[in-house]
């Protein structure tokens, strides 16, 4: 292992705020820290890159302690992506991505044709070549992280820290800086450990994932491992409202009460029905959805009266039966317009069974809206 | 850095030896007694008419002072810079920390208890007090640079020391005898009056070795400009540097007020005069040139001092703000114009 950390207690001025941090990670790997606000995830990184006294434990880099290296040859090896913001006065990007040299560069700070190229050679990385003359004052947030991380890029080093290095950016930005990173893994060998808030983007860029709630690490492992069924619901205490590892998605409190209107859905039809529902607190039922349907796992999150049915499988008549009992409570029917195939004939059979029984039936949520 | 910044950083540099040479031979040239250009040169080069009136004006009053002026110019823009850079913060100048007020008080004490008490007391008693109220003050400010990390924090407590000091002062001019307040008030006008070769070359020492290790650490300076954290990661020794970066500004700031006492507005506005021509606020550009602009600031503000309303001479801070205070304004309007 490249750099490892073996129970690792932080926190600040002797108190510690977190203990028994053990995880590891290869060059070439990124790891990422999730966890809720104030968990102390800042906290882990600051001591592992040195910038606060570590409490108890040990972190090695390449079998050696960090905290023997001494000021240049560690930072010839890590770099890092702070949270603070800076206003340098008058100097442009290219200056502040140069000062990545510092560790290189003679008592003077003069660089050398070598160090230019390699200056360069970082910007360009994050495509950021244009702004080596703009002055950084009036860089824009996704510039600025882009010229910062080309900073860290330019110290070379083996292995790079960065505290929520998507925060401030939109999501164009945010795709774009974790492209960058996974380039850097991958091309450059560096390993990278950074915390993220984006738990989505998380599962995505991430080959490991390390889980920060109160006093200790509450999880650690491959993204596929982590991220299981409401783990994170418990790990940032959601209380309402939910979170969908498979798609990433969020899904805000779910309308609470009897549901009075029944949709009919599948194909993915129903999300923007269901949303709309939503946004107007109506509780609804829905189905039925075959499991594999994108619809079922937004239609699971918002709504607990979901008839659903195992995939690639005929729909048993019990579930017909149930979604019939849900027409029966509900006034209104909302027919989204799903496509009929060989095996949703029952759609037709709902459709016609609400006509029968005197329900309204509407083709948008808009209509529902109108009356 | 490419070829067009060097040009100008050459020009500016070229401009500002030029100015200094101008201001040395206006202010040698100019006062009470009028003198032919040519005959300054003989007097300074040739040691012509050595022993007449004339040539001890040159070389006993006018050379030394100008020179003085000089050198205590550049060494409180320097500071002014040190500072700025320390605290992150514009504002940031020789005496906002208090530096100035801790001067006053020892000046005070000195001229109310020892002076007054003794006479025929050697003059440099009041330069060793305000060189030691400065240092103590400094002490003081470096003790709670080491508890708060926090710069604006420590910037308040500087400008609150300031405080405590003049209001110890003021305590003790209540109880003064008014000649000693006379030459209490004298003394915190400021002025370059005091200069002979002898505190010149104490000066000089001072300031170029100052000047020296501010060059020498230019490289780490630069690093803090991005911020403590960055600066740490990049291998400083952050406590260190803040040390040697603080006692260089304060050894500065206090040599100039022991020799010429308070002198305002230099240490703030010049640093900024100096990075607005280089266009950058790369420390090692700016050091050199900060000293350059202030050395002839302050050389063409004593010149006003002296000639302005001859033969009554004019307080040396009051040149300097007059001047000062309309560059800090405008600069600042014009840098928040750039922002926007």
């Amino acid at each position: 292992m490249y750099f490892q950390t073996q129970k690792l207690s932080v926190g600040y001025s002797g108190k510690v705020l977190i203990r028994d941090i053990s995880f590891s990670v290869e060059k070439g790997k990124i790891l990422s820290i999730i966890g809720p606000n104030g968990a102390g995830k800042s906290t882990i990184l600051k001591t592992i890159s040195r910038h606060l006294e570590r409490i108890d434990g040990t972190v090695t880099l390449e079998k050696d302690s960090i905290f023997r290296l001494s000021n240049k040859e560690l930072a010839k090896k890590l770099s890092v992506m702070l949270t603070e913001r800076i206003d340098p006065d008058l100097m442009t990007c290219g200056q502040v991505v140069a000062m990545g040299r510092y560790p290189y560069t003679n008592n003077f700070g003069i660089l050398t044709a070598e160090d230019r190229a390699v200056v360069l050679e970082a910007l360009r990385m994050v495509h950021a070549e244009n702004l080596e003359e703009h002055p950084f004052s009036n860089t824009s947030d996704g510039q600025r992280q882009r010229i910062l991380l080309a900073r860290a890029i330019c110290q070379q080093p083996q292995i790079m820290i960065l505290d929520e290095p998507t925060s401030y950016l939109d999501i164009r930005h945010k795709i774009e800086l974790l492209d960058i990173l996974r380039n850097l893994a991958s091309e450059k060998n560096v390993a990278i450990i950074m915390s993220l808030h984006e738990i989505d983007l998380a599962a995505k860029i991430s080959d490991q994932i390390i889980c920060v709630k109160g006093d200790t690490i509450e999880d650690c492992g491959a993204p596929e491992e982590v991220f299981t069924g409401d783990f994170i619901k418990s790990l940032y205490d959601i209380e309402s409202g939910s979170f969908n590892p498979l798609l990433g998605s969020v899904e805000l409190v779910a309308p609470q009460g009897k549901p009075d209107v029944f949709v009919l859905a599948g194909d993915g039809k129903g999300i923007p029905v269901y949303r709309q529902l939503q946004k107007n607190r109506l509780a609804f039922s829905t189905g039925i959805l075959f499991e594999n349907d994108v619809d079922f796992q937004v239609a699971r999150a918002l709504s607990e009266f979901v008839v659903s049915a195992e995939a690639f499988n005929p729909v048993p008549d019990a579930k017909i039966k149930q979604a019939k009992t849900f027409i029966d409570q509900a006034r209104f029917f909302i027919d989204t317009g799903v496509k009929i195939g060989v095996y949703n004939r029952f759609c037709e059979e709902l459709l016609k069974y609400a006509k029968e029984h005197g329900k309204t039936v509407l083709s948008s949520a808009e209509e529902l809206f109108g009356l | 850095m490419n070829k067009s910044k060097i040009i100008r950083y050459q020009i500016v540099y070229i401009a500002l030896l030029f100015l200094i040479a101008l201001a040395l031979v206006l202010n040698v040239n100019t006062g009470s007694v009028n003198m032919s250009p040519a005959r300054i040169f003989r007097i300074i080069f040739m040691r012509f008419e050595e022993g007449s009136v004339e040539s001890n004006i040159i070389w006993r009053i006018r050379l030394p002072r100008t020179l003085t002026a000089a050198m205590l110019g550049g060494a409180l823009s320097v500071s002014g810079f040190l500072l700025q850079t320390f605290f992150r913060n514009p504002i940031a100048g020789p005496f906002v920390l208090g530096i100035s007020s801790g001067a006053k008080l020892s000046v005070a004490f000195a001229i109310i208890f020892i002076v007054g008490t003794f006479s025929g007391i050697s003059p440099y008693v009041t330069v060793l007090f305000a060189f030691l109220g400065s240092l103590i003050i400094t002490g003081f400010v470096l003790l709670f640079s080491q508890k708060t990390k926090n710069m604006s924090v420590l910037l308040v407590i500087g400008i609150m020391i300031g405080y405590i000091c003049s209001a110890i002062t003021d305590f003790m001019i209540t109880f003064a005898k008014d000649n000693h307040i006379a030459s209490l008030t004298y003394w915190s006008m400021g002025s370059f009056s005091g200069a002979s070769w002898d505190t010149l070359g104490i000066i000089t020492i001072v300031v170029v070795v100052a000047l020296f290790c501010s060059i020498l650490i230019s490289k780490p300076m630069e690093a803090y400009q991005l911020g403590e954290g960055y600066a740490k990661s990049m291998g400083i020794n952050i406590k260190l540097f803040r040390l040697i970066l603080i006692t260089l500004s304060s050894l500065l700031s206090a040599t100039v007020t022991a020799f010429a006492g308070p002198i305002s507005f230099v240490g703030i506005a010049v640093p900024h005069i100096a990075k607005l021509l280089m266009k950058t606020s790369k420390p090692i550009v700016i050091i050199p040139a900060s000293f350059l602009c202030g050395a002839s600031f302050c050389m063409f503000c004593d010149l006003i001092a002296r000639t302005a309303f001859a033969p009554t001479e004019l307080a040396i801070g009051t040149v300097t703000a007059l001047f000062g205070a309309p560059i800090v304004i405008s600069l600042m309007v014009k840098q928040r114009k750039n922002k926007q």
